[in-house]
């Protein structure tokens, strides 16, 4: 079997409307058609189409050779999806939820991020793995993990979070097309949350970049998957209090657009950082270091961090009290700007 | 269950043949290629663990005793074929082709002695036990979807088979029917803990029943059954039937590591009554006519020559460069990374 590599389509000129689970699902289409060496594989993800559909169709259309329903396995299916990547082939591993990656950590940890350094380059693992995550879908326990930082945390790999489906589709594409290991977080709460426009056809959005999904000048607001809408709605009611938020939608965790966050603190002078998971040893730490390295002296106030508690992400009874809300953003923004 | 899985010998401790179908295919040069290869890693294993006692290597970890499993195995391997071996695997990765020097650099912490010969798809040592066997199973099954011949050996111990990453890749392997031949060397311990504290089945053979692949249980020792039981599951895979679960039943003369003292754990008179591959490879040549003193002698001399020359460079070798701290993470280093490099290489040049 010789394996063919199409052209990219640099153009692209029709659109769809798309949620982020379809732009998901056509990102991984697009690929399955220009590069014969993606394969798909996970728990579920063929006949099934994912439990979130995010596979739909694409056996039909592919076939069970590359749309491949897996045993229940997830180190297994991290473990094999390494030997395939090194041997020629560009695996796309779904986890099912976040929640359950934990037995492919020594996989991902000690393995797929380490052989290109522990070879020297003589061997890599362009491999990609999505898996939803976050809480806010009243799913069961243990299903709505944001444990961000025990990937960011690993040397050789990248970690990518989109917030919409534009971007979920192109960060997608392009970490498909990175030589790299790189895992995706895909927020579930996002995945019908919104339809934008949607080029039909490939494209990529850079790793390593984040966007400015609203300009302002009074703070900086730092966020990233399912709450940047929560930033977006407590930028509105600070602007309803006359208060101009700037928000960074980070999209890429590692590696972090450090001067997207520099700029835009050093224009603002203040900061508030809001993430899902655990407060300790949360990436929003390491954001407060980068302000620290870059712009601190511009700093009007301390920055301030919205996360979830440091207890277990709770039964979804509760969840609503663990996930950052507008109100609570809201009120650090409140804080930065009267300190 | 264990009457189920015989120990294969085609020699006997004495060395004698037990199974004289073999008899035609064993000739002088594979029975000189058997010897010299086990002679050579054996050379090898013993100046590692001196040159560790004179603090000119790390902590490293012998493999006396396991020669035959690893040179049998390794020579029925196919030139394009894949090898994921432990950290006690050198000797058949430096039988299938690794470079000595290399080896060498491993066990001397430097990165260098991961890095394969070009066109020997032979996988860094796994450090972790088990998690070598999924990517045997992945990469095997890419070489199926490749549609070629190529198969892969995933090397492991006694002590691997309790890990959750033996299930996940014999099971993978088994119902993705790809060509992959797990090889077991059942050396008796795992570190300290005896095998039958490892697990309650007779066998590991006996394993395979629950991947619905087939199991083979050899001498370990015998250097024939390893190699003719080897080319039997690769070509099974290579035909596409799938999977082999292979127990070598051998025995770790010496310690877990230069750093383990296994009095701690065996008795002295545990192992005595086993006899070392080397020597029933010797009885076996002297009871059919295939010892010729002058050729062992050269052996040697060849052996010992090539050792001395791969410490001489291994010692030579260019000192460990800093720039391969940072160099070889990404395919493109994040702009975090460099500015970390640049730093440090400024701190290192005083400035």
């Amino acid at each position: 079997m010789t394996m063919h590599v199409k052209e990219s389509n640099a153009k692209n000129e029709t659109t769809s409307m798309m949620t982020m689970i379809q732009a998901i699902n056509n990102g991984m289409q697009t690929m399955l058609e220009q590069d014969e060496r993606t394969i798909i594989l996970g728990e579920d993800i063929g006949k099934n189409g994912g439990v979130f559909r995010a596979t739909e169709g694409l056996q039909e259309k592919f076939g069970a050779d590359r749309v491949i329903d897996t045993p229940l396995s997830e180190a297994g299916i991290i473990g094999t999806s390494i030997g395939l990547a090194v041997n020629g082939f560009k695996p796309v591993a779904e986890i099912q939820f976040l929640g359950f990656i934990y037995p492919a950590y020594e996989q991902i940890m000690t393995h797929a991020s380490r052989i290109r350094t522990r070879t020297m380059g003589h061997f890599s693992v362009p491999m990609v793995i999505r898996a939803p995550y976050g809480a806010g879908i009243r799913a069961p326990e243990i299903h709505s993990d944001s444990t961000e930082i025990l990937f960011t945390h690993m040397p050789g790999i990248k970690v990518v979070c989109p917030s919409d489906p534009y971007d979920a589709k192109g960060l997608l594409i392009a970490a498909m097309e990175d030589p790299d290991p790189v895992l995706v977080l895909e927020p579930m709460r996002n995945y019908r949350a919104q339809r934008e426009e949607v080029p039909d056809g490939k494209y990529t959005v850079e790793i390593g970049k984040g966007k400015i999904v609203r300009e302002g000048k009074d703070v900086t607001i730092i966020a990233w998957g399912a709450m940047v809408a929560v930033a977006e709605k407590a930028a509105l009611q600070a602007e309803a209090k006359g208060i101009d938020c700037e928000i960074i939608d980070l999209r890429t965790l590692y590696p972090i657009d450090r001067d997207i966050i520099s700029e835009s603190v050093k224009k603002t002078t203040r900061a508030v950082i809001v993430h899902e998971a655990h407060s300790f040893g949360g990436l929003g730490n390491d954001i407060i270091s980068i302000i620290n390295d870059t712009s601190f002296l511009y700093l009007r106030a301390p920055i301030e961090r919205v996360t979830g508690f440091d207890v277990p992400v709770p039964f979804f009874a509760l969840e609503n009290h663990y996930i950052p809300t507008p109100e609570r953003v809201f009120e650090k923004i409140d804080k930065v700007i009267h300190f | 269950m264990e009457l189920d899985y015989p120990m294969k010998q085609i020699i006997n401790d004495e060395g004698f043949f037990v199974d004289s179908s073999y008899e035609k295919q064993i000739d002088e040069e594979l029975v000189r290629m058997f010897y010299f290869n086990m002679l050579r890693i054996r050379t090898f294993d013993r100046k590692a663990i001196n040159l560790q006692r004179q603090g000119r290597l790390g902590t490293y970890a012998p493999f006396e005793g396991q020669e035959a499993s690893q040179v049998g195995s390794a020579l029925a391997l196919g030139a394009n074929d894949w090898v994921f071996p432990t950290y006690r695997d050198h000797g058949a990765t430096l039988t299938y082709g690794a470079d000595m020097v290399r080896a060498f650099l491993y066990w001397n912490g430097r990165v260098e002695g991961c890095v394969p010969p070009e066109g020997k798809n032979i996988f860094p040592p796994a450090v972790p036990i088990a998690t070598q066997l999924p990517h045997a199973a992945g990469a095997a099954w890419a070489e199926k979807r490749k549609g070629t011949k190529n198969a892969a050996i995933a090397y492991f111990g006694d002590g691997a088979t309790s890990e959750g990453d033996f299930h996940e890749g014999l099971n993978f392997a088994s119902v993705f029917k790809v060509p992959v031949v797990f090889f077991n060397q059942n050396n008796g311990y795992a570190i300290s803990v005896p095998i039958e504290k490892q697990m309650n089945s007779a066998t590991i053979a006996q394993k395979s029943v629950a991947y619905g692949i087939p199991g083979v249980r050899i001498d370990g020792n015998d250097c024939f059954a390893v190699y003719f039981e080897t080319k039997k599951a690769f070509d099974f895979a290579r035909s596409g039937n799938g999977p082999t679960l292979i127990e070598a039943v051998t025995w770790r003369t010496g310690a877990h590591t230069t750093a383990d003292n296994p009095s701690n754990y065996r008795s002295e008179e545990q192992g005595r009554d086993i006899v070392d591959p080397l020597d029933r490879l010797e009885k076996f040549m002297k009871n059919y006519g295939y010892w010729n003193e002058e050729w062992i002698t050269e052996a040697k001399e060849k052996t010992a020559k090539e050792i001395e020359a791969a410490v001489e460079e291994m010692e030579r070798f260019p000192a460990a460069d800093v720039n391969d701290l940072f160099d070889n993470v990404y395919a493109e280093m994040p702009t975090d990374l460099a500015e970390q490099k640049e730093s440090y290489l400024a701190h290192l040049r005083g400035q």
